[in-house]
């Protein structure tokens, strides 16, 4: 027992410390460089890219001494769909500095977007400095694309060994699906059962498993000094949250949408409903989009959040630069990131339980003799 | 973001720190009634919570 | 919101649609539906397992109260056939003491009328014997005493005012 926490207390020293390398590169690197920015919006901007999908996974950079940015990781491809499919590597961009020539077409990174310029890479801006190049429709292999491949298969390695050694261990599980055998079985029981029903949850139990675990990894992984943030990207937490909107109304039986268009069944004569439903039916149609937002935005604000947090107290020990200020703040960042990874849990099992919940109220049928009383009581 | 903005959002986000405070405070208390029902009370109140949250988010981003 | 829209990727969107949806199959083919059947094969082995260890102890309780059952009654049919025997010992006894008593009863009345009759009879001879014998002896005196006149007079005089006072 003391043996094992010992053991993950250094664990998450070593995390911690590696964060703040991480940082440090390229704070220095930036300081050398001088270019009138100040420290605090050189943190700020660290963050902000750390926040951000990038096109190559580099896992740190440095500066050498003739003030050369070195950087550890290696490229990954691009691919393009710009009046044809351009594929190239992102080593094209020497992270940013260069254009990259495909075809005769010149096409520059721009804080992690990829626009189309001319020979020299101007960019033009609006007068909301917004950029008004061109942007390719961009299907590139991107850092966070990586995490979801590896992520993948991870899952899939974990428990398909789970499955197997079920079937050689006569229904026992060994190793480490013994940590997750609980897991499975508690989204099965508190999770699923509860909120869907014991006659239709098998069907959702799947997709219930997958996200859960998909977004709990993912969760964990940017936890790691590796500087992923999948899943408070924006448009992974969109894919999940249409996922559960697109499940939970093809699996909607016919009384989720007697639900949504007439939602006093009969309690009421047609020509008193009109008035209300003017105004219920657009409030139960919102619904439906908005269940699936605030789980996408939830997600991805909790995440974001949990990340600018940790990068900010890891930032303001370079700022305070002093024996009292940085010491508070690593304790201050290791109390938080410890809360992170209650985080990482917490939020994975509010979105798959909200999804269940979802799919519950979807796929419920009652009985039709209590149904309008139930309705007048609800109003 | 505009000043007036920011202070709506700020209005919202204090609406939405209340509500959640609310709701915790609701369900420790009814543990404390009924230990026996912990789990159902906590599901209870992390999906109310989330609920709120979620508008507290929609305020925030859509500043 | 404009911030939101301004990071949303579509291609990574794309990638995690198509990517997540993959793995989903994969899982549901490889590892949900053997991990929740075997865990579901489980539990049903265990309830069953459960059944069937309380179905024999319901059979054992049947067993023992079965054998408690006979056991008693066995207890019982021994202790109404020891009462019996006991009642029948004791009715026997009482049997035997009133008829005991009867025939000694019996047999005490016989030896009393016979000793009554044998007391009588002897009653009776002596009677006999005496009156024969004052007989006798009256005779004797009567011959002494009426051996002179005026004696045998006065005797009967006497006996005649004797007769009178009767």
């Amino acid at each position: 027992m003391r043996k094992t926490f010992l053991k993950s207390f250094l664990l998450f020293t070593a995390l911690i410390v590696s964060q703040i390398s991480f940082s440090k590169e390229k704070e220095e690197k930036q300081g050398e460089e001088g270019h009138g920015k100040d420290l605090q919006t050189e943190i700020k901007e660290y963050i902000l890219h750390h926040l951000q999908d990038s096109h190559d996974f580099s896992l740190f950079s440095y500066t050498q001494e003739n003030g050369e940015h070195k950087y550890v990781g290696f490229p990954l491809p691009v691919i393009l769909w710009d009046n044809g499919l351009k594929v190239f590597s992102s080593s094209k961009f020497h992270h940013g500095e260069t254009l990259a020539e495909v075809d005769g077409n010149f096409y520059k990174l721009y804080h992690s977007k990829i626009y189309r310029t001319d020979a020299e890479g101007t960019i033009t801006y609006d007068e909301e400095h917004h950029p008004t190049n061109v942007k390719p429709l961009d299907f590139s292999i991107t850092k966070n694309v990586v995490m979801i491949i590896v992520t993948g298969l991870l899952m899939l390695w974990l428990f398909s060994s789970l499955a197997r050694s079920y079937a050689k261990n006569n229904g026992i599980p060994t190793g480490v699906g013994r940590f997750f055998e609980p897991i499975v079985l508690y989204i099965r029981d508190d999770i699923a059962r509860p909120n869907i029903g014991e006659k239709r949850y098998k069907k959702y139990m799947p997709f219930l498993l997958t996200i859960f675990f998909f977004i709990w990894f993912l969760n964990m992984f940017g936890m790691t000094p590796l500087g992923i943030n999948v899943t408070g990207n924006i448009a992974i937490t969109t894919a999940l949250a249409i996922l559960t909107f697109l499940i939970t109304n093809f699996t909607g039986t016919k009384d989720y949408w007697m639900h949504q268009f007439n939602p006093l069944g009969n309690a009421l004569p047609w020509y008193g409903k009109i008035p209300l439903y003017i105004i219920l039916v657009p409030i139960e149609l919102l619904g439906l989009i908005i269940k699936p937002f605030s789980l996408l935005i939830r997600l991805y604000a909790n995440m974001q959040a949990g990340h600018i947090v940790i990068g900010s107290l890891i930032g303001l020990m370079f700022i305070f630069k002093s024996w009292l200020g940085s010491p508070l703040s690593f304790g201050l960042a290791f109390a938080i990131m410890l809360i992170e990874v209650l985080v990482a849990l917490l939020q994975a099992y509010i979105f798959t339980m909200l999804s269940a919940l979802y799919f519950g109220f979807a796929s419920e049928e009652h009985d039709h003799g209590h149904d309008d009383e139930a309705e007048l009581a609800h109003l | 973001m505009e000043i007036p903005v920011m202070v709506g959002a700020g209005l919202v986000v204090i609406g939405v720190g209340l509500g959640i405070g609310r709701i915790g405070g609701s369900a420790m208390e009814a543990i404390a009634r009924q230990p026996e029902a912990y789990g159902k009370i906590q599901t209870a109140m992390l999906i109310v919570a989330a609920l709120i949250e979620g508008i507290g988010f929609a305020a925030l981003f859509a500043v | 919101m404009e911030k939101l829209l301004e990071e949303f990727s579509l291609g990574l969107f794309f990638w995690q649609t198509l990517l997540f949806l993959l793995l989903l199959w994969l899982l549901w083919k490889f590892a949900w539906k053997p991990i929740l059947s075997a865990v579901n094969d489980r539990e049903e082995g265990i309830k069953n397992a459960l059944q069937a260890a309380e179905d024999a102890k319901k059979e054992m309780q049947n067993v023992t109260a079965d054998s408690e059952n006979l056991l008693k009654e066995a207890r019982a049919e021994r202790e109404k056939m020891l009462k019996e025997a006991r009642e029948i010992k004791e009715k026997m006894i009482t049997d035997a003491k009133e008829q005991a008593q009867v025939e000694g009863d019996k047999m005490l009345k016989q030896a009393q009328a016979t000793i009554e009759s044998e007391k009588k009879a002897a009653v009776a001879e002596i009677k006999e014997q005496v009156a024969t014998l004052s007989v006798d002896i009256a005779e004797k005196v009567l011959k002494a005493e009426l051996a002179d006149k005026k004696k045998q007079l006065k005797v009967v005089e006497d006996m005649l005012g004797d007769v009178k006072l009767n």
